[in-house]
Protein backbone atom coordinates (compact mmCIF):
# COMPACT_ATOMS: atom_id res chain seq x y z
CA UNK A 1 0.00 0.00 0.00
CA UNK A 2 1.27 3.63 -0.60
CA UNK A 3 1.13 6.55 1.01
CA UNK A 4 -0.45 9.85 -0.83
CA UNK A 5 0.53 13.43 -0.27
CA UNK A 6 -1.12 16.35 -0.37
CA UNK A 7 -1.00 20.17 0.85
CA UNK A 8 -3.24 22.68 1.01
CA UNK A 9 -2.59 26.62 0.52
CA UNK A 10 0.79 26.61 1.79
CA UNK A 11 2.27 29.72 2.53
CA UNK A 12 5.75 30.31 4.05
CA UNK A 13 7.13 33.84 4.87
CA UNK A 14 10.92 33.83 6.62
CA UNK A 15 10.70 37.33 8.46
CA UNK A 16 13.93 36.59 9.80
CA UNK A 17 17.12 35.00 7.67
CA UNK A 18 15.74 31.26 7.76
CA UNK A 19 17.90 29.72 10.36
CA UNK A 20 20.18 27.02 7.84
CA UNK A 21 17.71 24.01 7.97
CA UNK A 22 16.27 23.49 5.15
CA UNK A 23 18.29 25.96 3.04
CA UNK A 24 21.51 25.47 4.56
CA UNK A 25 22.53 29.08 5.19
CA UNK A 26 24.73 30.68 7.80
CA UNK A 27 23.97 31.77 11.54
CA UNK A 28 21.09 34.63 12.20
CA UNK A 29 23.68 36.97 13.27
CA UNK A 30 23.58 38.61 10.64
CA UNK A 31 22.80 42.83 9.78
CA UNK A 32 19.18 42.18 8.71
CA UNK A 33 18.37 41.30 12.17
CA UNK A 34 19.35 44.16 13.85
CA UNK A 35 18.24 47.86 13.71
CA UNK A 36 15.58 48.64 16.39
CA UNK A 37 16.23 52.32 15.84
CA UNK A 38 14.64 51.59 12.44
CA UNK A 39 11.16 50.18 14.16
CA UNK A 40 9.14 52.24 11.41
CA UNK A 41 10.93 50.11 8.69
CA UNK A 42 9.53 46.97 6.74
CA UNK A 43 11.48 44.56 8.66
CA UNK A 44 13.36 41.51 6.63
CA UNK A 45 10.60 39.50 4.74
CA UNK A 46 10.81 37.02 2.20
CA UNK A 47 7.69 35.04 0.70
CA UNK A 48 9.35 30.91 -0.08
CA UNK A 49 6.17 29.72 -0.33
CA UNK A 50 2.97 31.28 -1.75
CA UNK A 51 -0.13 29.70 -1.78
CA UNK A 52 1.45 25.57 -3.01
CA UNK A 53 -1.20 23.64 -3.27
CA UNK A 54 -0.88 19.73 -4.74
CA UNK A 55 -1.72 16.41 -4.20
CA UNK A 56 0.53 12.95 -5.04
CA UNK A 57 -0.64 10.46 -5.92
CA UNK A 58 0.28 6.99 -3.41
CA UNK A 59 3.04 5.22 -5.21
CA UNK A 60 4.06 7.51 -8.09
CA UNK A 61 7.34 9.28 -8.87
CA UNK A 62 6.73 13.49 -7.89
CA UNK A 63 8.98 15.93 -9.27
CA UNK A 64 9.28 19.66 -7.97
CA UNK A 65 10.81 21.25 -10.43
CA UNK A 66 12.03 25.21 -10.37
CA UNK A 67 14.90 27.09 -10.77
CA UNK A 68 17.39 28.01 -7.60
CA UNK A 69 14.76 29.88 -4.88
CA UNK A 70 11.69 28.40 -6.06
CA UNK A 71 10.63 27.44 -2.88
CA UNK A 72 11.32 23.48 -3.85
CA UNK A 73 13.36 22.70 -0.74
CA UNK A 74 10.81 25.21 1.40
CA UNK A 75 8.20 22.65 0.09
CA UNK A 76 10.25 19.66 1.09
CA UNK A 77 10.86 21.18 4.47
CA UNK A 78 7.50 21.54 5.11
CA UNK A 79 6.64 18.19 4.19
CA UNK A 80 9.48 16.84 6.36
CA UNK A 81 8.72 18.65 9.52
CA UNK A 82 11.88 21.08 9.33
CA UNK A 83 10.09 23.84 8.62
CA UNK A 84 7.22 25.12 9.74
CA UNK A 85 4.13 26.98 7.59
CA UNK A 86 2.72 30.41 8.30
CA UNK A 87 -0.28 29.46 6.54
CA UNK A 88 -1.87 26.27 5.00
CA UNK A 89 -1.95 22.43 6.04
CA UNK A 90 0.22 19.38 4.62
CA UNK A 91 -0.62 15.68 4.62
CA UNK A 92 1.67 12.56 4.65
CA UNK A 93 -1.43 9.57 4.28
CA UNK A 94 -3.74 10.57 6.74
CA UNK A 95 -1.66 12.43 9.13
CA UNK A 96 -1.31 16.27 9.87
CA UNK A 97 2.39 16.67 9.44
CA UNK A 98 2.24 19.72 11.70
CA UNK A 99 -0.19 17.90 13.79
CA UNK A 100 1.10 14.24 13.95
CA UNK A 101 4.64 14.89 13.35
CA UNK A 102 5.94 11.50 14.87
CA UNK A 103 3.78 9.87 12.86
CA UNK A 104 4.33 11.41 9.82
CA UNK A 105 7.70 11.33 10.59
CA UNK A 106 7.93 7.25 10.83
CA UNK A 107 6.52 6.99 6.96
CA UNK A 108 9.10 9.06 5.59
CA UNK A 109 12.90 9.23 4.15
CA UNK A 110 14.94 12.27 3.60
CA UNK A 111 17.73 12.37 1.27
CA UNK A 112 18.84 16.74 1.93
CA UNK A 113 19.95 18.56 -0.29
CA UNK A 114 23.46 18.37 1.11
CA UNK A 115 24.71 15.33 2.69
CA UNK A 116 24.32 15.90 6.78
CA UNK A 117 25.87 12.68 7.76
CA UNK A 118 26.98 12.54 11.68
CA UNK A 119 30.43 13.09 10.76
CA UNK A 120 31.33 11.58 14.91
CA UNK A 121 30.14 8.00 13.22
CA UNK A 122 31.60 5.29 10.70
CA UNK A 123 29.37 4.65 7.77
CA UNK A 124 28.58 1.57 8.63
CA UNK A 125 27.26 3.13 12.35
CA UNK A 126 24.98 5.52 10.40
CA UNK A 127 23.37 3.01 9.12
CA UNK A 128 22.94 1.18 12.30
CA UNK A 129 22.17 3.91 15.02
CA UNK A 130 19.76 5.60 11.95
CA UNK A 131 17.87 2.19 12.29
CA UNK A 132 18.01 1.99 16.03
CA UNK A 133 16.22 5.39 16.37
CA UNK A 134 13.41 3.63 13.87
CA UNK A 135 12.88 1.10 16.73
CA UNK A 136 14.80 -1.78 14.14
CA UNK A 137 15.85 -5.18 16.06
CA UNK A 138 19.90 -5.70 15.84
CA UNK A 139 19.59 -8.50 13.57
CA UNK A 140 17.43 -6.17 10.91
CA UNK A 141 19.58 -3.52 11.33
CA UNK A 142 22.77 -5.56 10.88
CA UNK A 143 21.51 -7.18 7.67
CA UNK A 144 19.64 -4.12 6.29
CA UNK A 145 22.78 -2.06 6.35
CA UNK A 146 25.08 -4.82 4.90
CA UNK A 147 22.27 -4.98 1.98
CA UNK A 148 23.05 -1.11 1.59
CA UNK A 149 26.20 -0.83 1.88
CA UNK A 150 26.27 -3.52 -0.91
CA UNK A 151 23.90 -1.79 -2.94
CA UNK A 152 25.39 1.57 -2.72
CA UNK A 153 28.85 -0.32 -3.33
CA UNK A 154 30.04 1.40 0.27
CA UNK A 155 31.31 -2.20 1.58
CA UNK A 156 34.99 -1.28 1.52
CA UNK A 157 35.07 2.07 3.31
CA UNK A 158 32.15 1.07 5.87
CA UNK A 159 33.88 0.77 8.72
CA UNK A 160 35.66 4.50 8.35
CA UNK A 161 34.46 7.70 9.36
CA UNK A 162 33.20 9.49 6.77
CA UNK A 163 34.55 12.74 7.39
CA UNK A 164 37.25 11.34 4.59
CA UNK A 165 34.60 10.42 2.30
CA UNK A 166 33.83 12.40 -1.36
CA UNK A 167 30.69 14.19 -2.03
CA UNK A 168 29.67 11.40 -4.26
CA UNK A 169 29.92 9.10 -1.36
CA UNK A 170 28.36 10.86 0.76
CA UNK A 171 25.52 11.44 -1.22
CA UNK A 172 25.04 7.72 -2.04
CA UNK A 173 25.17 7.33 1.89
CA UNK A 174 22.72 9.42 2.52
CA UNK A 175 20.26 7.77 0.40
CA UNK A 176 20.94 4.49 1.96
CA UNK A 177 20.61 6.18 4.84
CA UNK A 178 16.92 7.11 4.32
CA UNK A 179 15.79 3.74 2.79
CA UNK A 180 17.49 2.33 5.97
CA UNK A 181 14.11 2.17 7.61
CA UNK A 182 11.35 0.87 4.57
CA UNK A 183 10.10 4.33 4.38
CA UNK A 184 6.86 4.37 2.45
CA UNK A 185 7.61 7.60 1.44
CA UNK A 186 11.07 9.07 0.29
CA UNK A 187 12.26 12.59 -0.42
CA UNK A 188 15.35 13.62 -2.51
CA UNK A 189 16.14 16.79 -2.68
CA UNK A 190 18.30 18.15 -5.69
CA UNK A 191 20.16 14.29 -5.39
CA UNK A 192 21.39 14.22 -8.36
CA UNK A 193 23.57 17.62 -8.00
CA UNK A 194 27.13 17.12 -8.12
CA UNK A 195 27.24 13.78 -9.29
CA UNK A 196 29.26 12.32 -12.27
CA UNK A 197 27.28 10.58 -15.24
CA UNK A 198 27.21 7.38 -14.08
CA UNK A 199 26.60 7.77 -10.44
CA UNK A 200 23.50 9.36 -11.92
CA UNK A 201 22.11 6.62 -13.53
CA UNK A 202 22.91 4.55 -10.59
CA UNK A 203 20.90 6.78 -8.60
CA UNK A 204 17.80 6.93 -11.13
CA UNK A 205 17.72 3.46 -11.36
CA UNK A 206 17.80 3.03 -7.43
CA UNK A 207 14.37 5.61 -7.39
CA UNK A 208 12.68 3.46 -10.14
CA UNK A 209 13.40 0.22 -8.36
CA UNK A 210 12.30 2.16 -4.61
CA UNK A 211 9.24 2.93 -6.84
CA UNK A 212 8.63 -0.43 -8.04
CA UNK A 213 7.77 -1.65 -5.07
CA UNK A 214 5.08 0.59 -4.35
CA UNK A 215 6.56 3.68 -2.33
CA UNK A 216 5.70 6.97 -3.13
CA UNK A 217 9.28 9.10 -4.38
CA UNK A 218 9.25 12.87 -4.04
CA UNK A 219 12.10 14.37 -6.01
CA UNK A 220 13.24 18.13 -6.33
CA UNK A 221 14.94 19.21 -8.88
CA UNK A 222 16.14 21.47 -12.01
CA UNK A 223 17.29 19.53 -14.24
CA UNK A 224 14.70 18.82 -16.85
CA UNK A 225 16.10 15.74 -18.57
CA UNK A 226 15.96 14.12 -14.65
CA UNK A 227 12.24 15.42 -14.49
CA UNK A 228 11.60 14.10 -17.66
CA UNK A 229 12.71 10.67 -17.63
CA UNK A 230 12.43 9.96 -14.03
CA UNK A 231 9.10 11.73 -12.73
CA UNK A 232 5.06 9.75 -13.43
CA UNK A 233 3.85 14.10 -12.50
CA UNK A 234 5.53 17.05 -12.01
CA UNK A 235 4.71 20.54 -10.60
CA UNK A 236 6.80 23.65 -12.06
CA UNK A 237 7.29 26.23 -9.49
CA UNK A 238 8.64 29.52 -9.70
CA UNK A 239 8.47 32.18 -6.68
CA UNK A 240 7.11 30.22 -4.18
CA UNK A 241 3.94 29.84 -6.84
CA UNK A 242 2.73 26.58 -9.02
CA UNK A 243 2.76 27.73 -12.32
CA UNK A 244 2.20 24.33 -13.95
CA UNK A 245 1.42 20.34 -12.86
CA UNK A 246 0.69 17.20 -14.83
CA UNK A 247 2.66 14.26 -16.01
CA UNK A 248 5.61 15.37 -18.22
CA UNK A 249 3.66 14.78 -21.06
CA UNK A 250 0.75 16.62 -20.47
CA UNK A 251 3.01 19.62 -19.54
CA UNK A 252 4.74 19.19 -22.84
CA UNK A 253 1.62 19.04 -24.90
CA UNK A 254 0.16 22.23 -23.03
CA UNK A 255 2.48 23.98 -25.11
CA UNK A 256 0.53 25.85 -27.97
CA UNK A 257 3.08 24.69 -31.13
CA UNK A 258 5.20 23.70 -29.45
CA UNK A 259 6.74 21.38 -31.78
CA UNK A 260 9.47 22.82 -34.52
CA UNK A 261 10.06 20.72 -37.94
CA UNK A 262 13.31 21.58 -38.98
CA UNK A 263 13.09 20.88 -42.91
CA UNK A 264 15.47 21.04 -45.47
CA UNK A 265 15.17 21.04 -49.48
CA UNK A 266 17.57 21.18 -52.32
CA UNK A 267 17.14 24.82 -53.16
CA UNK A 268 15.18 27.84 -51.97
CA UNK A 269 11.48 27.58 -51.09
CA UNK A 270 10.06 30.86 -52.47
CA UNK A 271 6.18 30.36 -52.36
CA UNK A 272 6.38 27.36 -50.79
CA UNK A 273 6.82 29.18 -47.45
CA UNK A 274 3.21 30.39 -47.86
CA UNK A 275 2.15 27.23 -48.47
CA UNK A 276 3.36 25.34 -45.52
CA UNK A 277 2.16 28.61 -43.55
CA UNK A 278 -1.99 27.25 -44.99
CA UNK A 279 -0.98 23.62 -43.26
CA UNK A 280 -3.13 22.45 -40.44
CA UNK A 281 -1.80 23.23 -37.02
CA UNK A 282 1.24 25.51 -38.15
CA UNK A 283 1.39 29.02 -36.44
CA UNK A 284 4.67 30.08 -37.96
CA UNK A 285 7.19 29.33 -40.54
CA UNK A 286 10.35 30.53 -40.90
CA UNK A 287 11.96 30.96 -44.25
CA UNK A 288 15.36 32.71 -44.50
CA UNK A 289 18.30 32.01 -47.33
CA UNK A 290 18.96 28.79 -46.76
CA UNK A 291 17.65 25.80 -48.70
CA UNK A 292 14.98 24.88 -45.42
CA UNK A 293 12.60 26.18 -43.53
CA UNK A 294 11.55 26.23 -39.62
CA UNK A 295 8.19 24.77 -39.08
CA UNK A 296 6.01 25.73 -35.77
CA UNK A 297 3.16 23.50 -35.20
CA UNK A 298 1.27 21.74 -32.04
CA UNK A 299 2.02 19.00 -33.63
CA UNK A 300 4.78 17.31 -34.97
CA UNK A 301 4.76 13.69 -37.25
CA UNK A 302 1.20 14.19 -38.38
CA UNK A 303 2.63 17.17 -40.25
CA UNK A 304 5.04 15.56 -42.48
CA UNK A 305 2.17 14.18 -44.68
CA UNK A 306 1.01 17.10 -45.94
CA UNK A 307 4.51 18.76 -45.83
CA UNK A 308 5.88 16.45 -48.21
CA UNK A 309 2.95 17.16 -50.81
CA UNK A 310 3.02 20.84 -50.57
CA UNK A 311 7.19 20.22 -51.55
CA UNK A 312 6.05 17.73 -54.04
CA UNK A 313 3.52 19.60 -55.37
CA UNK A 314 6.42 23.38 -55.77
CA UNK A 315 8.70 20.55 -57.35
CA UNK A 316 11.18 21.02 -54.31
CA UNK A 317 12.53 18.19 -52.91
CA UNK A 318 12.50 17.35 -49.43
CA UNK A 319 15.92 16.18 -48.30
CA UNK A 320 15.47 16.05 -44.23
CA UNK A 321 13.11 16.57 -41.57
CA UNK A 322 13.72 16.83 -37.64
CA UNK A 323 11.33 16.81 -35.18
CA UNK A 324 11.99 18.58 -31.60
CA UNK A 325 9.31 17.75 -28.91
CA UNK A 326 8.11 20.37 -26.88
CA UNK A 327 10.45 19.88 -23.36
CA UNK A 328 10.30 21.20 -20.29
CA UNK A 329 12.41 24.10 -20.86
CA UNK A 330 10.43 25.40 -23.36
CA UNK A 331 7.55 24.80 -20.80
CA UNK A 332 8.94 27.26 -18.86
CA UNK A 333 9.84 29.56 -20.98
CA UNK A 334 6.88 29.33 -21.81
CA UNK A 335 5.06 30.24 -18.51
CA UNK A 336 7.92 32.24 -17.71
CA UNK A 337 9.36 34.34 -20.27
CA UNK A 338 12.83 32.74 -18.48
CA UNK A 339 14.78 30.42 -19.06
CA UNK A 340 15.57 27.46 -16.04
CA UNK A 341 19.17 28.71 -15.99
CA UNK A 342 18.35 32.52 -15.44
CA UNK B 1 6.69 9.57 23.78
CA UNK B 2 9.11 6.78 21.32
CA UNK B 3 11.95 5.85 24.13
CA UNK B 4 12.98 3.17 21.62
CA UNK B 5 14.63 5.99 19.93
CA UNK B 6 15.22 8.30 22.71
CA UNK B 7 17.09 5.05 24.24
CA UNK B 8 18.95 4.78 20.77
CA UNK B 9 19.60 8.22 20.69
CA UNK B 10 21.74 8.15 24.33
CA UNK B 11 23.24 4.99 23.70
CA UNK B 12 25.11 7.30 19.95
CA UNK B 13 25.88 9.66 22.29
CA UNK B 14 27.48 7.43 24.56
CA UNK B 15 29.37 5.26 21.99
CA UNK B 16 30.72 8.55 20.53
CA UNK B 17 31.96 9.60 23.95
CA UNK B 18 33.34 6.32 24.78
CA UNK B 19 35.26 6.73 21.49
CA UNK B 20 36.37 10.00 22.65
CA UNK B 21 37.20 9.27 26.10
CA UNK B 22 40.64 9.98 26.91
CA UNK B 23 40.67 13.43 25.03
CA UNK B 24 37.53 14.22 26.68
CA UNK B 25 38.91 13.18 30.09
CA UNK B 26 42.17 15.55 29.51
CA UNK B 27 40.07 18.08 28.43
CA UNK B 28 37.63 18.10 31.45
CA UNK B 29 39.78 17.10 34.48
CA UNK B 30 43.53 18.44 33.19
CA UNK B 31 42.73 22.03 34.27
CA UNK B 32 40.92 21.43 37.30
CA UNK B 33 43.80 18.92 38.35
CA UNK B 34 46.76 21.29 37.79
CA UNK B 35 44.55 23.83 39.73
CA UNK B 36 44.39 21.21 42.87
CA UNK B 37 47.76 20.44 42.69
CA UNK B 38 49.40 24.18 42.47
CA UNK B 39 47.20 25.43 45.05
CA UNK B 40 46.33 22.78 47.08
CA UNK B 41 49.79 20.92 47.14
CA UNK B 42 52.28 23.56 46.51
CA UNK B 43 50.85 26.68 48.50
CA UNK B 44 49.65 24.39 51.36
CA UNK B 45 52.93 22.57 51.64
CA UNK B 46 54.73 25.73 51.43
CA UNK B 47 53.22 27.29 54.23
CA UNK B 48 51.80 29.47 52.22
CA UNK B 49 48.36 28.77 52.69
CA UNK B 50 46.68 27.14 55.87
CA UNK B 51 46.14 23.37 54.94
CA UNK B 52 42.55 23.97 55.85
CA UNK B 53 42.36 25.50 52.25
CA UNK B 54 42.36 21.62 51.17
CA UNK B 55 38.93 21.11 52.36
CA UNK B 56 37.88 24.47 50.94
CA UNK B 57 39.27 23.86 47.17
CA UNK B 58 38.58 19.79 46.40
CA UNK B 59 34.26 20.80 46.87
CA UNK B 60 35.13 23.82 44.54
CA UNK B 61 37.12 22.14 41.80
CA UNK B 62 34.19 18.83 42.00
CA UNK B 63 31.84 21.45 41.06
CA UNK B 64 33.97 22.91 38.17
CA UNK B 65 34.20 19.57 36.36
CA UNK B 66 30.98 18.20 36.42
CA UNK B 67 29.46 22.16 35.58
CA UNK B 68 32.34 22.25 32.89
CA UNK B 69 32.38 18.84 31.62
CA UNK B 70 28.48 18.73 31.27
CA UNK B 71 28.58 22.19 29.64
CA UNK B 72 31.30 20.91 27.05
CA UNK B 73 29.48 17.75 26.78
CA UNK B 74 26.28 19.43 25.42
CA UNK B 75 27.35 22.79 23.70
CA UNK B 76 30.34 21.65 21.90
CA UNK B 77 28.73 19.08 19.79
CA UNK B 78 25.71 20.87 19.62
CA UNK B 79 27.44 24.41 17.99
CA UNK B 80 28.96 21.81 15.44
CA UNK B 81 25.77 19.75 14.97
CA UNK B 82 23.76 22.96 14.02
CA UNK B 83 25.99 24.16 11.69
CA UNK B 84 25.79 24.40 7.62
CA UNK B 85 26.53 20.79 7.44
CA UNK B 86 23.53 19.95 10.05
CA UNK B 87 24.53 17.07 11.38
CA UNK B 88 21.52 16.85 13.61
CA UNK B 89 18.58 16.61 11.12
CA UNK B 90 19.46 12.76 10.79
CA UNK B 91 18.22 12.37 14.65
CA UNK B 92 15.16 15.35 14.12
CA UNK B 93 14.05 13.25 11.49
CA UNK B 94 13.70 10.44 14.13
CA UNK B 95 10.28 9.50 15.18
CA UNK B 96 10.36 11.28 18.08
CA UNK B 97 9.03 15.01 19.38
CA UNK B 98 11.71 17.36 18.75
CA UNK B 99 12.06 18.47 22.35
CA UNK B 100 12.60 14.81 23.40
CA UNK B 101 15.85 15.19 21.57
CA UNK B 102 17.22 18.25 23.37
CA UNK B 103 16.25 16.32 26.90
CA UNK B 104 18.25 13.65 25.59
CA UNK B 105 20.97 15.90 25.09
CA UNK B 106 21.03 17.00 28.84
CA UNK B 107 20.92 13.62 30.35
CA UNK B 108 23.97 12.75 28.18
CA UNK B 109 25.29 15.74 29.45
CA UNK B 110 24.28 14.97 32.82
CA UNK B 111 25.92 11.60 32.78
CA UNK B 112 29.18 13.02 31.69
CA UNK B 113 29.28 15.52 34.32
CA UNK B 114 28.21 12.74 37.31
CA UNK B 115 31.20 11.23 35.78
CA UNK B 116 33.48 13.65 35.53
CA UNK B 117 32.39 14.56 39.47
CA UNK B 118 32.77 11.55 40.69
CA UNK B 119 35.99 11.04 39.10
CA UNK B 120 37.73 13.84 40.78
CA UNK B 121 37.07 13.14 44.16
CA UNK B 122 39.19 10.29 44.26
CA UNK B 123 41.78 12.23 42.10
CA UNK B 124 42.21 15.62 43.95
CA UNK B 125 41.90 13.17 47.13
CA UNK B 126 45.36 11.69 45.63
CA UNK B 127 46.77 15.00 44.62
CA UNK B 128 46.17 17.09 47.88
CA UNK B 129 48.21 14.87 50.05
CA UNK B 130 46.95 14.46 53.90
CA UNK B 131 44.81 17.05 55.76
CA UNK B 132 41.62 16.73 53.75
CA UNK B 133 38.58 15.80 55.93
CA UNK B 134 35.44 14.73 53.86
CA UNK B 135 32.24 14.02 55.56
CA UNK B 136 29.85 11.30 53.88
CA UNK B 137 27.40 11.59 56.18
CA UNK B 138 25.06 13.94 54.32
CA UNK B 139 25.20 11.52 51.83
CA UNK B 140 21.24 12.51 50.86
CA UNK B 141 21.92 15.94 50.23
CA UNK B 142 24.99 15.30 48.19
CA UNK B 143 23.46 13.03 45.61
CA UNK B 144 20.52 15.73 45.33
CA UNK B 145 22.45 18.30 45.21
CA UNK B 146 25.37 16.42 42.59
CA UNK B 147 21.77 15.77 40.47
CA UNK B 148 20.89 19.25 40.39
CA UNK B 149 24.22 20.43 39.46
CA UNK B 150 24.50 17.64 36.82
CA UNK B 151 21.61 19.04 35.15
CA UNK B 152 22.65 22.62 35.57
CA UNK B 153 25.35 21.92 33.22
CA UNK B 154 23.51 19.86 30.84
CA UNK B 155 20.34 22.36 30.37
CA UNK B 156 23.36 25.54 30.62
CA UNK B 157 24.92 23.49 27.71
CA UNK B 158 22.32 23.26 25.79
CA UNK B 159 21.09 27.29 26.33
CA UNK B 160 24.92 28.01 25.30
CA UNK B 161 25.28 25.34 22.62
CA UNK B 162 21.80 27.07 20.72
CA UNK B 163 22.98 30.79 21.45
CA UNK B 164 26.03 30.81 19.59
CA UNK B 165 27.91 29.82 16.55
CA UNK B 166 31.09 28.28 15.97
CA UNK B 167 33.28 31.42 15.67
CA UNK B 168 32.04 32.41 18.90
CA UNK B 169 33.44 29.13 21.03
CA UNK B 170 36.33 31.38 22.08
CA UNK B 171 34.29 34.18 22.91
CA UNK B 172 31.98 32.03 25.28
CA UNK B 173 34.90 30.74 26.68
CA UNK B 174 36.99 33.77 27.84
CA UNK B 175 33.34 36.00 28.05
CA UNK B 176 31.17 33.43 30.23
CA UNK B 177 33.08 30.56 31.67
CA UNK B 178 36.36 32.49 32.68
CA UNK B 179 34.27 34.73 34.92
CA UNK B 180 31.83 31.85 35.91
CA UNK B 181 35.22 29.76 37.05
CA UNK B 182 36.45 32.97 38.87
CA UNK B 183 33.40 34.15 40.40
CA UNK B 184 31.63 30.61 41.36
CA UNK B 185 33.11 30.55 44.96
CA UNK B 186 34.77 27.65 43.92
CA UNK B 187 38.31 28.47 45.28
CA UNK B 188 37.27 30.33 48.13
CA UNK B 189 33.92 29.73 50.17
CA UNK B 190 31.19 32.28 49.45
CA UNK B 191 31.51 34.07 52.92
CA UNK B 192 35.27 35.37 51.96
CA UNK B 193 33.72 37.66 49.63
CA UNK B 194 31.52 39.54 53.01
CA UNK B 195 34.47 42.49 52.65
CA UNK B 196 33.31 43.42 49.18
CA UNK B 197 29.52 43.11 49.64
CA UNK B 198 28.58 44.40 46.05
CA UNK B 199 30.28 41.41 44.72
CA UNK B 200 29.31 39.33 47.55
CA UNK B 201 25.82 39.41 45.96
CA UNK B 202 26.33 40.18 42.21
CA UNK B 203 28.17 36.56 42.13
CA UNK B 204 24.80 35.00 43.34
CA UNK B 205 23.83 35.11 39.60
CA UNK B 206 26.09 32.93 39.21
CA UNK B 207 24.97 29.11 39.23
CA UNK B 208 28.60 27.80 40.07
CA UNK B 209 27.97 29.59 43.32
CA UNK B 210 25.49 27.32 44.43
CA UNK B 211 26.95 23.80 42.79
CA UNK B 212 30.11 24.38 44.56
CA UNK B 213 28.94 25.80 48.37
CA UNK B 214 25.90 23.10 48.06
CA UNK B 215 28.97 20.45 47.66
CA UNK B 216 31.27 22.18 50.15
CA UNK B 217 28.27 22.11 52.62
CA UNK B 218 27.24 18.09 51.70
CA UNK B 219 30.87 17.28 52.04
CA UNK B 220 32.75 19.56 54.52
CA UNK B 221 29.84 21.05 56.78
CA UNK B 222 32.63 22.22 59.08
CA UNK B 223 33.32 25.18 56.32
CA UNK B 224 31.41 28.13 56.35
CA UNK B 225 29.08 27.81 53.82
CA UNK B 226 25.57 29.19 52.06
CA UNK B 227 22.73 26.82 54.00
CA UNK B 228 21.79 23.29 52.21
CA UNK B 229 18.27 24.03 51.49
CA UNK B 230 18.64 27.46 50.21
CA UNK B 231 21.40 25.95 47.75
CA UNK B 232 18.94 23.50 46.85
CA UNK B 233 16.19 25.54 46.53
CA UNK B 234 18.16 28.30 44.17
CA UNK B 235 20.16 25.30 42.17
CA UNK B 236 15.78 24.65 41.26
CA UNK B 237 15.13 27.94 40.06
CA UNK B 238 18.24 28.08 37.77
CA UNK B 239 17.93 24.25 36.51
CA UNK B 240 14.56 25.42 35.39
CA UNK B 241 15.22 28.69 33.68
CA UNK B 242 17.73 27.10 32.25
CA UNK B 243 15.77 23.95 30.79
CA UNK B 244 13.33 26.41 29.80
CA UNK B 245 15.43 28.48 27.73
CA UNK B 246 17.38 26.21 26.27
CA UNK B 247 14.30 23.99 25.24
CA UNK B 248 13.08 27.13 23.34
CA UNK B 249 16.39 28.27 21.88
CA UNK B 250 16.41 24.61 20.36
CA UNK B 251 13.61 24.70 18.93
CA UNK B 252 14.22 28.12 16.81
CA UNK B 253 17.53 26.73 15.92
CA UNK B 254 15.79 23.53 14.49
CA UNK B 255 12.53 24.16 13.14
CA UNK B 256 12.42 27.22 10.62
Amino acid sequence: MGIAIRTDNLRKVYDSPPPSAARGGGFSFGPQRSGPKEKSKKKFEVVALDGITFEIHAGEIFGLLGPNGAGKSTTIGVLTTRTRPTQGRAFIGEFDVWQEQVKAKLLIGVVPQRPNLDFALTAREILLFHGAYFGQSARERARRSDELLEKFKLVDRADQNVRGFSGGMMQRLSIARAMMHDPQVLFLDEPSAGLDPQTRLLLWEIVRDYNRAGKTIVITTHYMDEADALCDRLAIIDHGRIIAQGSPRELKSSIPGGYLLRLKFDRLPGDLVADLQQLPGVTEVRGGDQPGADVYADRGGPLIGPIVNATQARGIELRDVSIAEPSLETLFLHHTGRSLRD
Amino acid sequence: MNWKTFYAMLQRDGHVARRNLLPMLLQNLLQPMLLTFVFGRVLTSSGMMKTEYKNILLPGIMAISMVLSGIQAVAMPLIAELQFTREIEDRLLAPMETHWLAIEKIVAGMIQALVSGLVVIPAAWLMLGSGVHMSFDNLGLFAVICLLVALLSGAGGLALGCSIGQTQIGLMFSLVVAPMMMFGCAYYPWSALRFIPVLQYAVLINPLVYASEGLRGSLMPEVPHIPGLLVVGALIVMDTALLILGLKKFQQKTVS
